[in-house]
């Protein structure tokens, strides 16, 4: 099978969902392709240039709070406030890369350092007033069912679509990168980055680029989730185990594939959700046992399928990464 | 075309190189040889830019490249294997040559370019198999053809012929001669293996304790009583 | 500001620094030697918490007796788990391993949200509320005991490395993974060894941190943070300082609270950790690799 008859299929099956699913299953698809277009955007810094980042819900963080603040406190809407959301990450984005790459930093190190930003910055939000600090900034939720697409709000196939688009746009322009020089220079960095320069590659210059695209895309899916959800709270939206679920996808289809985070996503929130149901069914109510779960299928196939679900997969469907 | 001119590099109060001085003339092969600690691979890190020397400059085609960054000094022209091989592992043969053209074709150019440099070295048939898959001897071509791709003038190989079968060793040699002499290739090699140094060099210059202690005609040099010290020993009365 | 008043908050600040410093010397130990990323050591402590609570309201046993047999059974698990699980993943690359330790602290935290529910809970010992007083300087019992006993658990340990045999082959793979295989050393049994001692060494100052700290499930990523932020801030490869590091944040800590605002205090220790990382990654006592 060629890759681009599954892109097809997969992209008319995602175009139809939402004419058969239910408000429920509607949510969810809308989640999975959340998760899948932020673990993408992590994908590329990782995937990529190699670097890994312990701490990317900073920039869904900073970018949900750029657009949601400057909406909430001067009625300024989400197309001019992703703007700002961008700009604001590739800064911090561009600091962190900056300080890591000429500090040297790299490994275990590296990841500790962007833990430690997006904790400062948890706590810092925590305090900052201006954003409601820690009892959270609200959006005012509109009516549900008129489309006022200046101010991103609508139905909730509105959302689904526009995540759709985002998400699909991502895999697209990944999947150019991939091919493309950038493709290339980012995966010889990965793999030997003394080699590299060898061979003419500004390693450095090319790390960087992979941490401002990566945080951009990033700062994008942080102002979805605001004007999705309507209500931030820095102690949720920085916290480490949103950093943790942004990576869970990719590292579980498969790090530095384009089609891993997706399938990563899909299959964790669809085993999460049915997990629950499971437990509901049997009247297993107890808090905690799905997240238990939830772990042993992580380590599970983090033990067996070392390189994520997607490349044997693709290996069976006779198709390239 | 390539000029070093009193180089000097001290590790920790260690002098691995103390005021070497050689050049390697436009078109032509130059081995550079010693007892192992000699400070070979040092000098070709100077001149790769892995590191700048203390003191010294190295000169290229009258430029001075001493202390620029070792992806600055490939972009001027000079290319280079690494004594341990470092492949891209992950990434097929011919992509793994396609990074190294990648620096001065596009794509689709560049992804020729590679498949002409694997056939000139005979990797054409494992073009699509995954560089992790080779064998030491075509590991080193890998290196090499990776090194060409980058359209180098001066080509820095380091102990290439380590670990190499003598047929294999002959190869290699018949390789690099026939780039010397059809592109006009300037190369210069550390070697230990004596059989490719007596094959290919010009001129050899001899490294010992990190000085030149010769330079000259390979013929000379082998017969210079203070080389033949350095590898032997000095003579004992028993 | 009373000058007594920081003076205490400076002593005790000290004093839980020293746990502090326990807690993070069974991290270097482990990240030190078997180089793994231990992202569950925040919550092996807090499971030590809960077992020194079972502990106590099963037995009315003393926290610092019941850190012995909790020690004893830590020292069990780190080696089966090394064992059994961590090892294949040494030659596995870095994200491989994170995400190992992150899915095992998953599988804590959740477990111990099924056994002991939400709620916070503590012990009450008798001793709770006494102190020593010199003068207008208090020194509570509670804390000092704890304090010596991190320094005893500490010592003992430096000892073993310093002087046993085992100790000693233990710092060679650390030094020298495929030398150590070379001279014949059992590198897996070693490994898993550390594994061992770094366990029981958070088990130890579990069963302290438990008399200062309410214990709740969610307690253990903020201390894996922490003692990530003191072995690195001390210096990796420093059993010193471990101990430096942890006395130094627990200083801060206790500083920050009091001079600008509780809930501020662990941003320092994340500044901390971003300038060193960026100005003198061997950290303070550490070897410059």
């Amino acid at each position: 099978m060629r890759q681009e008859t599954l892109l097809l299929v997969l992209l008319l099956v995602l175009l139809a969902f939402p004419t058969f699913a239910n408000p429920y299953l509607l949510s969810v698809g809308t989640l999975i392709l959340y998760l899948a277009y932020t673990g993408q955007a992590w994908n590329v810094m990782m995937g990529f240039a190699g670097q890994l980042s312990l701490g990317h819900s900073l920039y869904v963080g900073v970018g949900a709070y750029a657009a949601a603040a400057i909406f909430f406190h001067f009625g300024i809407g989400p197309w001019a406030g992703v703007w700002l959301a961008i700009a604001l990450c590739v800064a911090i984005g561009a600091a962190i890369g900056f300080l890591a790459f000429r500090f040297g930093i790299s490994g275990v190190y590296f990841a500790l350092l962007t833990i430690a930003f997006a904790e400062f910055t948890r706590i810092g939000f925590d305090h900052l007033q201006w954003t409601g600090g820690s009892g959270g900034l609200f959006l005012k939720v509109a009516q549900r069912d008129q489309i006022d697409l200046a101010n991103f709000r609508g139905p909730p196939e509105m959302y689904y679509y526009a995540i759709l688009l985002l998400t699909a746009a991502a895999f697209l322009s990944c999947r150019f990168l991939l091919r493309s020089k950038a493709g290339y220079y980012w995966q010889a960095i990965r793999e030997n980055e003394e080699a590299a320069q060898a061979l003419g590659i500004n390693t450095f210059r090319w790390k960087m680029l992979a941490v401002v695209i990566s945080s951009a895309m990033t700062a994008v899916s942080g102002v979805f989730f605001a004007f999705y959800y309507n209500n931030l709270f820095p102690e949720q939206i920085f916290h480490i185990s949103r950093s943790i679920e942004i990576i869970l996808g990719p590292i579980i289809g498969g790090v530095g594939t384009l089609f891993g985070p997706i399938l990563g996503a899909a299959v964790l929130t669809v085993l999460s959700d049915s997990i629950t149901e499971i437990l509901a069914y049997y009247g297993w109510e107890i808090p905690g046992i799905k997240q238990v779960f939830y772990g042993v299928v992580l380590l599970l196939v983090i033990m067996f399928l070392p390189h994520g679900i997607w490349p044997p997969l693709a290996r069976k469907l006779g198709l390239a990464r | 075309m390539l000029a070093v001119e009193s180089v000097s590099k001290s590790f920790r109060g260690l002098q691995a190189v103390s005021a070497a001085s050689f050049a390697v003339p436009q078109g032509s092969i130059v081995a550079l040889i010693g007892p192992n600690g000699a400070g070979k691979t040092t000098c070709f890190n100077m001149i790769a830019g892995a590191f700048p020397p203390d003191s010294g400059r190295v000169l290229l085609e009258g430029r001075e490249i001493q202390g620029r960054r070792a992806d600055q000094v490939c972009a001027a022209g000079i290319g280079r294997t690494f004594q341990i091989v470092k492949p891209f592992a992950g990434l097929s043969v011919l992509d793994n040559v396609m990074v190294g053209a990648l620096l001065r074709e596009t794509v689709p150019a560049a992804r020729r370019f590679a498949f002409s440099i694997l056939e000139k070295l005979k990797l054409e048939a494992k073009a699509q198999s995954p560089a992790a898959s080779l064998t030491l001897p075509d590991r080193k071509r890998l290196e090499v053809a990776r090194a060409l791709a980058t359209r180098p003038r001066l080509l820095l190989l380091d102990e290439v012929m380590a670990g190499l079968r003598p047929t294999e060793c002959d190869e290699m040699v018949a390789v690099f001669r026939e780039l010397n002499r059809a592109d006009g290739l300037t190369i210069l090699l550390i070697e230990h293996v004596m059989r490719a140094v007596m094959a290919l060099a010009q001129r050899v210059v001899v490294l010992h304790h990190g000085e030149v202690i010769a330079s000259g005609a390979p013929a000379e040099v082998v017969r210079n009583p203070a080389v033949l010290e350095c590898y032997l020993g000095e003579e004992t009365e028993l | 500001m009373p000058l007594d008043l920081v003076v205490n908050v400076t002593i005790a600040g000290v004093l839980t620094g020293l746990v502090y410093g326990l807690m993070a010397l069974g991290l270097s130990v482990i990240f030190g030697v078997v180089r793994v990323v231990n992202f569950a050591h925040g919550e092996m402590m807090t499971i030590a918490m809960y077992a020194a609570v079972a502990l106590f309201s099963a037995f009315n046993l003393d926290p610092f007796l019941a850190a012995i047999p909790i020690a004893a059974c830590f020292f069990l698990l780190g080696y089966l788990l090394q064992m059994g699980l961590i090892n294949p993943f040494i030659t596995r690359p870095e994200h491989s391993q994170f995400m190992l330790m992150v899915a095992v602290a998953i599988i804590m935290v959740n477990g111990l949200l099924m056994a002991f529910g939400p709620d916070a809970r503590n012990v009450q010992i008798s001793y709770q509320l006494e102190s020593w007083e010199f003068g207008k300087v208090l020194l509570d019992k509670p804390r000092v005991y704890a304090a010596a006993m991190a320094l005893l658990t500490s010592g003992l340990l430096f000892a073993f490395f310093k002087f046993t045999l085992t100790g000693k082959a233990i710092r060679a793979c650390a030094d020298n993974h495929l030398g150590a295989r070379v001279v014949g050393l059992n590198v897996k049994h070693l490994y898993a060894l550390t594994f061992g001692l770094g366990s029981a060494c958070v088990a130890v100052a579990g069963s302290m941190m438990i008399l200062f700290l309410d214990v709740t499930p969610t307690l253990g990523p903020a201390y894996t943070l922490l003692a990530f932020i003191i072995v690195i801030v001390g210096g990796l490869g420093s059993m010193t300082g471990a101990l430096l590091g942890g006395v130094l944040i627990g200083l801060s800590e206790a500083l920050a609270g009091l001079f600008i605002q509780p809930s501020a205090k662990s941003m320092f220790g994340y500044a901390l950790l971003i300038l060193v990382l960026l100005f003198r990654p061997q950290g303070l006592l550490g070897k410059k690799q």
